[in-house]
């Protein structure tokens, strides 16, 4: 393919063909201001924020103009600077600017072209404004129009990644709205929660829905026996919040911020995804010796179950019956540990941190819980636990590291590394492979289910049985492998990992925002897996069913994995749901 | 109750959803012939369109909402447009307007109880020569002064 070479800001560069100017400005080390730009997925030229000068009659959208050989671009003129911040100006004449009480303040991409562009008057365009509809009946995600600037990168992200497609702009000129059809709440479509949109969202447009104060007034009640318990997908990427480099893992830190938080306890949901391997492995080995259905699918991610229980029903008995981790654990903190301390299980509050907006959802489904209780009852995501954090006044970048409590806080790498694309799967594989063949396993990492390729799959040879397994993250890549195997070009899969966000749950609808700016610079779906499988390697045990706590909770109170109290406590049902 | 229930209707639809799949601008089309069909284009019906398309219901509804042609709500047997294009409006068109409003007893945007007439205010129609102009379904009326309005409605109220 030839290359094209142009001159942009006075610097030579030659870029693939097909490249666009603002592709070219990147090598040339120029960067130019995007907000409705997403590569790959949202190149619409609408935000008008990347206009460049080329010498035509008009300034051009850098996003979308294709760079041309000989071409002579200027990204810095005063004319480009003054239409950028008229740009900035008249988004502002229909945007709320309650930067005070956003919780995107920071680290909204608005506010901080605002200030590099120098506006100096957030009110100079003064003209209609749009009335304020908050959405906030969903569980998990609340939407405020009013802060819309209709960039459109979440409508992008959940149609062309996520294929769930529940938002749109509709109707016309100064009444577009961003919106799900008919004006419904994102509560009443196929949403499935994944919060993906406000991982995209460039200002406080859409955000998580905050339960904080759940948590506040919970440990504030001397009634109360407070319990956390934070994902793995968690320790990769709090550390953000404090400005600890993405890719550092701050699990120890992250334990000693929930007991100063003022828990009375602090497990973690490693213990849970251990004993989510001990039943999932249990119960695939069952589906395959026993003609079971096959292929088995995972089902720890709710953003991925309620995709499957609207789109693909027909799948329904092949998702495990096994709750999600933090469920799981949930359940055991009001049965086996309440018991053996002699707690009101009543009293209890499971709390949970979650890279999830999902899991939201996934905790107040009625089905996930007995005699009243749920197993878990608040689910805050990781940043709403930095935002605790920082209202608690923890100084976390020099707290010491701590050590999770005993009982439900033990976990090995297998449970670790749940939090990335492919962890559930090789967790599984590591105890499938040494309940199959009763041999150990010495390599246990199984590189083939790793990384970042859409649908991963592997043939793996467990001692003469033949096990072919694949792995999809984003619910896109999901509904595209069953379509595969809907129409039988995929056949012979014994056991899928599927994870609703892309990259799995490092990634999560509800971890620290990312700029797009910055995730072309250094991709958080590599970086805080890496910290994972690092934490993986670190660790003596590094599989689940060699978790001492583990042993104990089926010696002293479960029995046997997929035994009669397993079902009742750890297992679950799924529902037909329709889509419209 | 479903407009989909006539089976006719629905095979009319389905028709134009299997006409126009997998063409660009499908969304469009299928809206439009759906919209003959039904006389507007409801829930149910952008619903069999997106599944038919393999579209989304978002999109589906994005265009339907994009474009003032669409009607979401049952319309009058008789669509009346008045022409608010400029040169109908210097032409006294709101006056017209306001008399149609009066003699059908209905107001912009609105159909009448009886299902008779739908009024709207309309952008240019292209017949800036006949100004002020309306359209009563497909026929065009020009070069009118308030007065002529009434007959005009009669006509219709017998038809």
């Amino acid at each position: 393919m030839n290359n094209i070479t142009l001159t942009i800001d006075g610097v030579s560069v030659s870029v693939p063909q097909g490249s666009t100017v603002l592709d070219a400005a990147k090598s040339a080390g120029v960067r130019i201001p995007t907000l409705c730009y997403l590569s790959g997925i949202n190149e619409i030229g609408a935000c008008r924020m990347c206009v460049v000068d080329t010498g035509a009659r008009a300034l051009q959208a850098s996003c979308v103009l294709p760079a041309a050989e000989g071409m002579t671009v200027k990204t810095n003129t005063p004319a480009v600077r003054e239409a950028r911040r008229v740009n900035l100006e008249l988004l502002l004449s229909n945007h709320d600017k309650k930067c005070l009480s956003c919780v995107r303040s920071t680290s909204c991409e608005l506010q901080n072209l605002c200030n590099e562009y120098g506006v100096s008057d957030e009110n100079r365009f003064e003209g209609s404004v749009t009335p304020t509809q908050i959405d906030e009946v969903s569980p998990s995600i609340v939407r405020n129009n009013a802060k819309c600037i209709l960039c459109r990168r979440c409508v992008a992200v959940c149609e062309k990644i996520q294929h769930v497609g529940v938002i749109g702009a509709v109707n016309r000129g100064f009444n577009t709205a961003i919106e799900s059809p008919f004006g419904e709440a994102l509560s009443n479509t196929a949403c499935i929660n994944c919060g993906q949109c406000i991982a995209v969202c460039p200002t406080g447009a859409l955000t998580e829905k905050d339960d904080t104060d759940k948590v506040w007034a919970a440990l504030n009640d001397e009634t109360k026996y407070v319990v956390v318990q934070p994902a793995p997908a968690v320790r990769a990427a709090l550390g953000e919040e404090f400005g600890i480099p993405m890719g550092t893992s701050v699990t120890g830190k992250m334990a000693c911020s929930l007991r100063r938080l003022g828990f009375d306890k602090v497990f973690d949901v490693d213990f849970g995804a251990d004993l989510t391997i001990m039943e999932e492995a249990t119960e695939l080995i069952g589906r395959v010796t026993k003609g079971g259905v096959l292929p088995m699918i995972t089902s720890c991610s709710p953003g991925w179950i309620k995709f499957c229980e609207t789109n693909y029903p027909d799948f329904l008995p092949n998702l495990s019956s096994c709750k999600s981790p933090h469920e799981m654990e949930g359940a055991m903190i009001k049965t086996y540990y309440a018991e053996k301390n002699g707690i009101d299980p009543k009293s209890i509050v499971v709390v949970s941190v979650m890279p999830c907006t999902a899991k939201k959802f996934e905790a107040a489904r009625p089905e996930l819980g007995h005699d009243g209780m749920a197993d878990v009852d608040v689910v805050i995501t990781t940043r709403e636990l930095a935002r605790m954090i920082r209202q608690a006044g923890i100084d976390f970048a020099s707290l010491p590291d701590e050590d999770f409590d005993k009982l439900l806080g033990e976990s090995t790498g297998a449970g670790v590394i749940f939090g990335a694309t492919g962890g559930v799967m090789e967790a599984a594989l590591r105890t499938a492979y040494e309940t199959i063949t009763g041999k150990t396993l010495d390599a246990v990492e199984f590189k083939a289910v790793r990384g970042l390729e859409g649908i991963k799959e592997a043939e793996l040879d467990l001692d003469g049985l033949k096990v072919k397994v694949a792995v999809a993250h984003s619910t896109g890549m999901a509904a595209h492998l069953l379509d595969q195997i809907r129409s039988g070009e995929k056949e012979g899969l014994t056991f899928i990992e599927v994870m609703a966000c892309p990259g799995g749950c490092v990634n999560g609808g509800g971890q620290p925002i990312v700029s797009p700016d910055e995730r072309e610079k250094h991709d958080p779906r590599t970086l805080r897996a890496q910290a994972l499988y690092q934490e993986d390697k670190g660790k003596l045990l590094r599989k689940s069913h060699e978790n001492p706590e583990i042993k104990q909770i089926y010696a002293d109170f479960l029995g046997e994995p997929n035994g009669h109290k397993s079902h009742e406590l750890l297992h679950t049902s799924y529902q037909k749901r329709t889509k419209y | 109750m479903s407009v989909l229930e006539n089976k006719d209707m629905l095979n009319q639809l389905d028709q134009v959803i299997a006409k126009y799949k997998g063409q660009k601008g499908a969304v469009m089309q299928s809206l439009q012939d759906a919209q003959e069909i039904f006389g507007h284009v409801p829930k149910d019906v952008q619903i069999h369109i997106a599944e038919g398309l393999g579209v989304t219901l978002s999109e589906v509804y994005g265009v339907a909402t994009f474009y003032s042609q669409f009607a979401l709500e049952p319309r009058g047997r008789f669509i009346v447009g008045v022409c608010m294009g400029t040169a109908c409006y210097v032409r006294g068109a709101k006056n017209v307007l306001d008399k149609m409003v009066a003699a059908t007893g209905t107001p912009v945007g609105k159909t009448s109880e009886d299902g008779r007439f739908t009024i709207r205010d309309t952008r240019c129609l292209g017949a800036c020569g006949l100004a002020p102009v309306i359209m009563i379904n497909d026929d065009v009326y020009g070069r009118l002064v308030p007065d002529d309005v009434p007959g005009i409605v009669d006509k219709y109220k017998e038809l």
